[in-house]
C-alpha cells in the first residue's frame, strides 16, 4: 500500500527537475541568461560552465582535443555530485526519471524482486567509452534518450519520442525500474562519482516498525538492507537520494543527514 | 569444501565470461548504430567546424552554437534528420548563415568543436569571411540566367559579392543577339553562408551549397601546375621510383634508360 499523499521530496525532486529544465527552455526560447544550453554543457549566469563529466569522458575517449570551458565544467559538476553522493543526479535533475517514474506508478505495487541485472550498466558504462574510442563518436550520447529528452524539449524532439517511449515501454510492460536501474551508462557513471558524497539516508532502528514500506517503494531496494537490522546511514552509491523511502516513512525512522561510516552501521544502537 | 570453492570459482569465471560475450553482443549492435549516425555527408555544420570526424569527437551537442545565432540559422539535428541526432546544422533554404563579423557561433563554442582560430586571419583577428561551410553549386540547366534571362539574384545576395560569385559575359546562342549573363561561383572565396541558395527564385534553388568534401575534387600527387610557381614547389628535386641515387637528370643521363 503506497500511501496517496505526495511526499515532501517528490515534490523538490518535481521543483528541481522542471526547474533546470524550464530555466534552460527559457534560455533558448526567451534568451533568459540564468541557464543556457542543455543537460550536456550549460553556462549559470553566464559565466559558471557545467558539463556532464560522462558525455566529457566519452569525447576525450574519441580523441576529441576539448577546450578549457568544457573541461572546468565538467570538474565543476562532479565536484557537486561527489560532495552530495550516490546517484543525486539521476533522482533530482535526470528528465527521463519523471518518465520512468510514471512507468513506475503505473505498474502500481509489487513485491521487490531479488536484484538480478543490475551490474549490466557497469558493462554498459566500459562499453560506452570503448565503443567512444572506436568509433571516434560520443557512443552513448549518439543513442541517450536522456539526452534525446533534454535536448528535444529545449531544441525540438523530431524522432526522439522513439528513445523516450522505448524507456517508458520497457520499465512499464518489461521490467521494473528497468532503463534506470539495470542499463543506464550513465546511472552507473554517478554511482562511482558518489561513492562517498556526505549526504545520505539515515536510518534510525529505535524508530522502525519494520513495515517494509520504503523497502517496497525504493527503485533500487537492495540499498535499504540494513533497514529493521541495524542504524546508519544508506552507504550503497547505487542510492539515488531520491527521498522515496522518507516519504513515504511514518515513524521517522528515516530522514536525509550527513553521511556516518559503516562502522556506525554494526556498532549504531537499536 | 575446497571443491565447492573450485565449483565457485569456476562458476563465477563462466558467469564473468558469459555476461562479457553478451556485453561484446550489445556492443557491436550498439557500436554499428553509431557508427552509421557518422554518416551524415550532406550535413551543413556552423562556421569554423572541425572537419568531419573531428567535429563528432569534440562536439558535446549543447547547443550554445544555436542560441548564440541571432538569425535562427542553427538548429540541432533531431534523431532521423540527416547528421548526427544533437549536433548543429543549417540548411540555408531556410535560413541562410549570414557570417556575423563577431562570429558569435564559434566564439560560444565550449568546446572548440568550432575553432576560433578556423574564421580568424593570421594576427588572430575574426575574419568570417574564412569560413568554409560549405561550396555552392550552380545548376545550369535550371539556372535562369543560362537560359538568358535577367537574373542576378544569386550574385546580389552574395557578401562576398564580385569575389564569390562573378558575373562572365558570353554570346547568347540562341537568339544571336544577346547576352548571357551568367553567375559563376569562385570556389577559393565561397563560405557556403547559402545567401544565395536563399534568394534563388526558382521554385527548388538552381544555386546550392554542399559541403566541400561532397563537391570537390583532388588532383592527388600527378599533376602539377607547371606555370605556378607555388605549385612547382610542391615537387621536390625529383629522385626516380626505385633508385636511391642522384636525382632526375643524373638517371636519364647514367644509360638506365634505353635510348633507342
Amino acid at each position: 500500500m503506497t500511501s496517496l499523499a505526495i511526499g515532501k521530496y517528490v515534490v523538490l525532486r518535481r521543483f528541481v527537475q522542471l526547474g533546470a529544465l524550464v530555466l534552460l527552455f527559457g534560455g533558448r526560447a526567451f534568451g533568459w541568461t540564468i541557464l543556457r544550453g542543455d543537460l550536456s554543457h550549460s553556462q549559470l549566469l553566464g559565466v559558471v560552465p557545467l558539463s556532464d563529466p560522462f558525455a566529457t569522458a566519452q569525447l576525450l575517449a574519441a580523441g576529441g582535443s576539448l577546450g578549457a570551458d568544457v573541461l572546468i565544467g565538467a570538474v565543476v559538476v562532479l565536484a557537486v555530485y561527489a560532495l552530495l553522493g550516490g546517484r543525486t543526479f539521476c533522482a533530482w535533475v535526470c528528465p527521463l526519471n519523471l518518465v520512468t517514474d510514471l512507468a513506475n506508478r503505473l505498474r502500481g505495487d509489487e513485491d521487490p524482486q531479488t536484484p538480478s541485472g543490475r551490474s549490466i550498466r557497469f558493462w554498459a558504462l566500459g562499453l560506452s567509452l570503448v565503443l567512444s574510442a572506436l568509433t571516434g563518436v560520443a557512443a552513448f550520447e549518439a543513442v541517450s534518450p536522456i539526452g534525446m529528452l533534454h535536448r528535444g524539449l529545449i531544441f525540438g524532439m523530431g524522432a526522439g519520442w522513439f528513445f523516450v517511449a522505448a524507456v517508458f515501454l520497457f520499465d512499464w510492460a518489461v521490467r521494473r525500474n528497468g532503463f534506470c536501474g539495470h542499463l543506464c551508462p550513465l546511472g552507473a557513471f554517478h554511482s562511482l562519482v558518489g561513492r562517498f558524497g556526505l549526504l545520505r539516508v539515515r536510518h534510525v532502528h529505535m524508530n522502525c516498525t519494520d513495515c517494509g514500506l520504503c523497502v517496497r517503494v525504493c527503485p533500487e531496494h537492495q540499498v535499504l538492507e540494513l533497514v529493521g537490522k541495524a542504524s546508519g546511514s544508506v552507504l550503497d552509491s547505487q542510492c539515488t537520494n531520491c527521498g522515496r523511502c522518507i516519504d513515504v516513512c511514518d515513524d521517522q525512522a528515516l530522514r536525509f543527514d550527513f553521511r556516518r561510516n559503516a562502522l556506525s552501521i554494526r556498532t549504531g544502537g537499536s | 569444501m575446497s571443491s565447492s570453492g573450485g565449483m565457485d570459482r569456476r562458476g563465477f569465471l563462466q558467469g564473468l565470461l558469459r555476461s562479457a560475450a553478451a556485453a561484446a553482443a550489445g556492443g557491436a549492435v550498439w557500436g554499428g548504430f553509431v557508427a552509421t549516425t557518422k554518416h551524415a555527408p550532406l550535413a551543413l555544420r556552423p562556421p569554423g567546424a572541425l572537419a568531419g570526424d573531428a567535429f563528432l569527437s569534440t562536439c558535446i551537442r549543447c547547443g550554445t552554437c544555436v542560441e548564440a545565432c541571432p538569425y535562427g540559422t542553427l538548429s540541432l539535428a533531431t534523431p532521423g534528420e540527416a547528421a548526427a541526432a544533437g549536433t548543429p546544422v543549417f540548411t540555408p533554404r531556410d535560413v541562410p548563415c549570414h557570417l556575423c563579423q563577431d562570429v558569435p557561433c564559434t566564439v560560444a563554442c565550449p568546446t572548440g568543436a568550432l575553432a576560433r582560430s578556423a574564421v580568424s586571419d593570421e594576427t588572430g583577428a575574426l575574419d568570417v569571411d574564412r569560413a568554409r561551410m560549405g561550396l555552392a553549386v550552380l545548376d545550369r540547366d535550371h539556372c535562369l540566367a543560362a537560359w538568358g534571362l535577367r537574373c542576378d539574384a544569386c550574385y546580389r545576395a552574395c557578401p562576398l559579392i564580385d569575389k564569390a560569385i562573378v558575373i562572365e559575359h558570353s554570346r547568347n546562342e540562341r537568339t544571336g543577339r544577346h547576352a548571357v549573363l551568367m553567375p559563376v561561383v569562385q570556389d577559393d572565396h565561397c563560405t557556403g553562408c547559402g545567401l544565395c541558395e536563399r534568394a534563388c527564385v526558382t521554385e527548388k534553388a538552381s544555386i546550392r551549397v554542399l559541403p566541400r568534401d561532397v563537391v570537390q575534387g583532388r588532383v592527388g600527387d600527378d599533376y602539377v601546375r607547371g606555370w605556378d610557381a607555388e605549385d612547382e614547389g610542391r615537387i621536390d628535386p625529383a629522385t626516380p621510383v626505385g633508385s636511391e641515387q642522384g636525382n632526375a637528370l643524373d638517371w636519364l643521363n647514367d644509360g638506365e634508360v634505353d635510348h633507342d
